[in-house]
């Protein structure tokens, strides 16, 4: 067991109060290793509460830069990081609150010749990207390498969320078959998104994250949890695995990974 | 290792001037370093602390085995680990 400092045990004193997390939780989270894909909406607070808990490890993959129309959601930039790879911009966030953790930065889009190699070396994995490619390939990669996700995504008022135990829970595809033709949806710069869902999102995924971590609770796993913020109204859609789903069905047609062509991003990470 | 009255003591934690809730966080971390059925020593502040600290550690499933009060107005409480 970890030996926590007099600093670490303040720091981390809310945590460990907790029965269901206590010195043992946070033992496991500072030897965890999670990756966040998508510095955007969903990521920014993903990475600051991750940060915030003492996760050890946290890689992020992102390679575009922060520009300012991303400020009025993506949480973890600033307007003097306009310009600045959002990987880094997060990083240098993350670091601020926490200096004991330690942040791996990924430059890259997902492909299909890279997700294993990068996903390979965590034990959990936070979908947060904004379009239907991208959400497709981490779940097909996470089922191949049996890395446990929380997907999430969200547009204009909405967002949903839903975590995935390859083998033992309903994945993506379970409920999303293939992604949407190119051009069907909205983009995000056509449809809006309010920037607080994101937080909202973000958090249920962050939450996600340290309860599978810690083991506390139970994960939201074989339920697809969707939120409309113009009523507040939360819902809890029942889920299971399908035998005929074509990734982790009884007989799976799809034995490779994809880089679908990308379209719009309804319902996206934003 | 010693014995107060019939109970063995595993390890003790002197929170006397220590406030809510790192008491419970010391509490916490000793009873995360001895083994089930281990007995565990605090020493808690009246007042706040000793309000609760033990109701805490009952409510996690520990045992409160004895609770004394000390010539200082501190308390003993003596905490078999679940």
């Amino acid at each position: 067991m970890i030996d926590f400092s007099e600093e670490q045990l303040q720091r981390y004193s809310r945590h460990i109060l907790l029965a269901d997390v206590g010195v043992e939780g946070q033992a496991r989270l500072a030897e965890a290793r999670v990756l966040v894909v998508g510095a955007g909406g969903l990521g920014a607070p993903v990475c600051l509460y991750l940060a915030a808990a003492g996760v050890g490890t946290i890689g992020i993959v992102d390679a575009d830069c922060v520009e300012i129309s991303n400020l009025q959601r993506q949480i973890c930039h600033f307007t003097h990081n306009i310009g600045d790879a959002k990987a880094d911009s997060a990083r240098e966030k993350m670091l601020a609150i926490n200096p004991e953790i330690t942040v791996n930065v990924h430059y890259e889009y997902l492909r299909a010749d890279n997700v294993l190699g990068i996903i390979g070396g965590y034990d959990f994995v936070v979908e947060g990207t904004d379009n239907f490619p991208a959400k497709f390939l981490v779940n097909d990669a996470c089922i191949m390498a049996k890395v446990p996700f929380c997907h999430g995504g969200i547009l204009r008022f909405r967002g949903q969320a839903m975590t995935v135990i390859p083998g033992e829970s309903a994945c993506y595809r379970c409920v999303f078959r293939e992604p949407p033709p190119p051009d069907a949806v909205p983009s995000c710069s056509e449809a809006g998104v309010l920037g607080a869902i994101a937080g909202m999102l973000g958090s249920i995924q962050a939450a996600e994250t340290l309860k599978f971590i810690t083991g506390a609770g139970r994960l939201l796993t074989d339920a697809l949890l969707t939120f409309d913020a113009k009523d507040m109204e939360f819902r809890k859609i029942p889920l299971s695995c399908q035998e005929d789903c074509p990734v982790c069905g009884e007989a799976p047609e799809i034995d490779s990974l994809i880089d679908y062509e990308q379209g719009g991003c309804a319902l996206a990470g934003a | 290792m010693s014995t107060t009255g019939k109970h063995r003591i595993d390890a003790r934690r002197d929170c006397r001037g220590v406030g809510c809730p790192m008491n419970l966080v010391y509490t916490k971390v000793e009873l995360a370093r001895i083994a089930p059925g281990e007995v565990l020593e605090v020493i808690l502040d009246d007042g706040a602390p000793i309000g609760n600290v033990p109701r805490s550690v009952v409510k996690e499933g520990h045992e409160v085995v004895a609770k004394h009060r000390l010539p200082d107005g501190a308390w003993q409480v003596l905490i078999r680990k679940a």
